[in-house]
């Protein structure tokens, strides 16, 4: 299997603060790849600096065998790597159903066909019925479903996804996940996700990498991860060893 | 494309365009000169307005210093004319680069270096003033002393030299503000027109989303400058003479962008309806004023200023989105 992504001692700095320190890791095509890390590890900067918002001081970004390190966020979305927002950015003076279509507009010059692909994936994200609504009246799991799903409209072959199952309840999550899965079966999207949720991460990836000030302290399947000393010191806790619900 | 232009209107508003439309079209047979001379000036801004909208409404680049397109259109078509004898139509083929080229340079500099929100307004202004001084000393358009064309005879129209009566410059107004609105109309439900709203409302997440931004906010710029080229055009040929000081005023550019803030910014109907309303109450005023023998100079400033105000408070987004739910003719929620 090659490598759909791969980081090669990716580093950036802020002044002093080193956010995100000669972290390396590859994605294969077709899999799902979480970072979890407690907060201010670095995770949405290694987001941004893959999605082109960013540009890293150092290492390499491979997408789909071409360097991306440096390019502006349009181009990368455009080779067909979309992202998601932590803090949700829908247009939010435009409609469900529009914002969607600006997403679909990517890979489509006619209106009309955009429009119905909007809705399909409307319908897959379960807001075909809000459809109308101004994105701006939306309710926050609304709003993240909405990030989704105009990111999937671009088609893209990775999706990064920034804390989408943050302030969705159990069975949102679940429903999340399973929306997710069956992209990720039918189409063999590639998705690499930010997460907090450890119920989310535990169901939906097949690798874990783990992040702390920057640094990737450790790497591999979720269940060997979260048994890793140094991952429980730093983030999980004591108590997600002894049985806890993190 | 009939169904297209007409896709989200409701039978109603079909039916109140139409009247619209027909009234707009007898207006020259039962109006009088007076009458006339004010639709027109109302046509013209419901186009120029429609122009701005394209940038700012749609787009979301506040342009305040629209006039230096009408100038600059305006001084090209009127010197070919003068100094070739070049019938405007041709001169509007040379105009519509130049206001062009200017745009790009704007939004260029603008865009490349970042220069967005106020910042960018005030760019649009100095280039405007940029351009008040300078043609104040360009002596090939006789500098401040004013540019001036052969007065029309107003015994027969020449609509090819746009030499003629009040009522052949009425309907050209006229045909190209209906243009200007089917132009608006197909930009907006177009993929452009997504892009635009997109950029308007997030760059960032347009950016994310797969939009180049200049690149989108530069075809913004320019399709308005191009547009507005025509209304200096206009400009020139109806009102004979043309001096920097008058035609690159600030003052011209605020009166640009009040009709479609009054109407509402990023509707179409919105420039068209301010402009009406705006245009056709200070008018009124004037001649009430006139009648009643009342001599204040400054009244329609301070008038525009009282109007701008109310629908500030009262109506934010604009005259046209409440009235269109009052009448049941709502256009597109975006």
């Amino acid at each position: 299997m090659t490598a759909l992504l791969s980081l090669q001692a990716v580093s950036k700095r802020f002044r002093g603060l080193v956010a995100v320190d000669r972290v390396s890791f590859d994605v294969p095509e077709g899999a799902i790849f979480a970072v979890i890390g407690p907060n201010g590890a670095g995770k949405t900067t290694l987001f941004n600096l893959i999605a082109g918002a960013t540009s890293p001081d150092g290492g390499t970004i491979t997408f789909a065998g071409n360097r991306i390190e440096g390019m502006t966020a349009d181009a990368v979305c455009r080779r067909g790597l979309a992202r998601t927002f932590q803090l949700v950015r829908p247009f939010p003076g435009l409609s469900v159903e529009d914002n969607v279509i600006v997403g679909a507009l990517q890979r489509r010059r006619d209106v009309a066909a955009a429009r119905e692909h909007a809705l399909t994936l409307l319908r897959r994200l379960d807001l075909f019925d809000k459809r109308s609504r101004l994105a701006s009246t939306l309710t926050l799991p609304d709003r993240k479903r909405l990030e989704v799903a105009r990111a999937l409209a671009t088609g893209p072959r990775l999706l990064l996804l920034d804390e989408v199952m943050a302030g969705l309840r159990p069975t949102e999550t679940d429903r999340m996940v399973a929306t997710l899965q069956a992209l990720n079966r039918e189409s063999g999207l590639t998705v690499v996700l930010i997460e907090h949720v450890m119920r989310a991460v535990m169901a939906l990836a097949s690798r874990v990498l783990v992040l702390d000030h920057g640094i990737a302290i450790a790497e591999g399947a979720p269940d060997a991860v979260v048994r890793d000393p140094a991952v429980v010191r730093s983030y999980l806790g004591q108590s997600h060893l002894e049985g806890g619900t993190s | 494309m009939i169904a297209r232009l007409s896709g989200n209107l409701s039978p109603r508003g079909l039916i109140f365009l139409a009247a619209l439309g027909a009234a707009l079209l007898i207006a020259p047979f039962v109006a009088n000169d007076y009458l006339l001379t004010v639709l027109i000036l109302i046509l013209y801004f419901a186009y120029t307005g429609q122009a701005w909208n394209i940038m700012m409404g749609f787009a979301g680049q506040l342009s305040l210093g629209h006039a230096i397109y009408v100038g600059l259109g305006a001084y090209v078509a009127a010197l070919l004319f003068t100094r070739y004898g070049i019938a405007p139509w041709i001169g509007l083929l040379a105009a519509i680069p130049v206001t062009v080229a200017c745009g790009a340079v704007i939004g260029f500099l603008a865009f490349r270096f970042g220069v967005a929100g106020v910042y960018f307004a005030i760019l649009t202004i100095a280039f405007a003033e940029f351009a008040r001084i300078g043609f104040d000393h360009l002596d090939i358009v006789n500098a401040s002393a004013g540019l001036f064309l052969p007065v029309a005879q107003y015994t027969h129209n020449d609509l090819w030299r746009l030499r003629g009566n009040p009522a052949m410059f009425y309907y050209v107004i006229l045909a190209a503000t209906v243009l200007a609105f089917i132009l608006s109309r197909v930009l907006m439900t177009s993929r452009i027109g997504y892009f635009w709203l997109a950029i308007r409302e997030d760059e960032i997440a347009a950016s994310a989303a797969g939009i180049d931004t200049f690149r989108y906010k530069m075809y913004a710029v320019m399709i308005s400058a191009a547009v507005t080229a025509f209304a200096g055009v206009f400009y020139a040929f109806f009102y004979n003479n043309l001096f920097p000081e008058q035609v690159f005023n600030i003052s011209r550019s605020i009166e640009i962008i009040l009709g479609p803030i009054i109407g509402g910014v990023g509707t179409l109907f919105g420039p068209v309806l301010g402009a009406f309303v705006l245009t056709g109450l200070a008018e009124t005023l004037n001649s009430a004023m006139l009648y009643f023998g009342i001599d204040l100079p400054g009244a329609k400033q301070v008038f525009y200023g009282v109007c701008l105000l109310l629908v500030v408070l009262a109506l934010p987004n604009g005259v046209w989105p409440w009235l269109a739910r009052r009448l049941g003719v709502a256009e597109r929620s975006r």
